[in-house]
């Protein structure tokens, strides 16, 4: 792609991709604050919360581990909702692949911050530099500022003593909406989301803690095997 | 215990980003993959939202978090972002609780 002719409007290109990259991972990595603040309260130690944002380092996943194990689920279901929820990112993935090109260790070492955020920054480029600049800015900037925002959500999380006072717990359900809201865009989606909820709370009195997520997961497998494509599942959320 | 859900769950999730990067694209593109793989985030979200919001272990309960999530709602209709609409679900299940304390 270093093509030289057009090496110039790509300057000018890249500098307005780097600063708009900049801008959403600054916001994102924000984030990180209120994770470590509701993983510290939802009984995980400063240790391990840091290690959920270093090595799972995809937010609704680590929200819903920490999700389940505050509602004293086994570890076990909240890596199993973690991963359920992490298989959007090997579509993203797939998406990515044709644009970015990556080969041996590039790919591997990129793979970690394949996200949301990276991959709505550089899905909609036109040339393959222009891609791989929204990719990386956007994924190594919040890497970077989610793991730091993490650690002082953590650390600030444990100086407060009982997180219920501060409606800590509330938090949780709050991130889980905000996740959410742009998916209800889509009427199917709502219609997908109430039927989740309630198959979720039919179950909490039977079932173990953490479970009914993963009972809610069937649904969504339910609905697609009975549901013709309707929309546009290319779509992503954010854009 | 924990250490291992979390240590299984990174790498799990590695791998299915590594898995995107480097399947051919006709493996997963499936529509009927895509479609479930789409609605996926939608159903485990809303159950989440649900179980952390009405459930206290298996007991079905209102509380102040109810308080919370209308508060949220509210404030993703005034479109503010994320990080306002987590301070403010947390704020008003805060204030809820310090003024009736019994929930």
């Amino acid at each position: 792609m270093a093509d030289p002719g057009r090496s110039e409007p790509f300057a000018v290109d890249r500098r307005a991709i780097v600063r708009d990259s900049l801008g959403v991972g600054i916001a994102t990595g924000l984030y990180g604050v209120s994770f470590g603040a509701v993983s510290v309260a939802a009984g995980l130690s400063v240790l391990q919360t840091c290690a959920l944002s270093l090595v799972l380092f995809t937010g609704a996943s680590q929200f819903a581990f920490v999700g389940v194990a505050a509602a004293g689920g086994a570890p076990l279901s909240g890596a199993l909702t973690a991963l359920m929820l992490g298989t959007r990112n090997t579509l993203y993935g797939l998406k990515l692949a044709p644009l970015l090109g990556l080969r041996g260790w590039r790919r591997v070492a990129s793979a970690q911050v394949v996200i949301d955020e990276s991959t709505a920054m550089s899905v909609t480029r036109e040339s393959r530099e222009a891609a791989r600049t929204g990719f990386l800015t956007t994924g190594l900037s919040v890497f970077v500022l989610w793991n730091t925002f993490t650690l002082v959500g953590a650390v600030a999380g444990n100086l407060i003593g009982d997180p219920r006072t501060y409606g800590l717990d509330a938090a949780v359900g709050g991130a889980f909406l905000a996740l959410l809201w742009p998916r209800l865009a889509d009427p199917r989606n709502r219609v997908i989301a109430v039927c989740a909820a309630a198959v979720a709370l039919g179950v909490v009195p039977v079932t173990a803690a953490g479970v009914p997520v993963l009972v809610a997961g069937g649904v969504a497998l339910l609905a697609g095997l009975l549901t013709p494509s309707a929309t546009d599942s290319t779509e992503l959320p954010g854009r | 215990m924990t250490w291992v859900a979390i240590l299984g769950a990174g790498v799990g999730c590695y791998l299915l980003k590594l898995a995107g990067l480097s399947l051919p694209p006709r493996v997963l593109q499936h529509p009927l993959v895509e479609r479930v793989a789409d609605l996926i985030p939608v159903a485990l979200l809303s159950a989440l939202v649900a179980v952390q919001v009405f459930a206290e272990g298996s007991r079905l309960t209102i509380d102040a978090r109810a308080a919370g999530l209308a508060a949220a709602v509210i404030a993703l209709l005034l479109r503010a972002p994320f990080l306002v609409v987590v301070f403010v679900a947390a704020a008003t299940a805060g204030l809820v609780r310090l003024v009736f304390p019994g929930w």
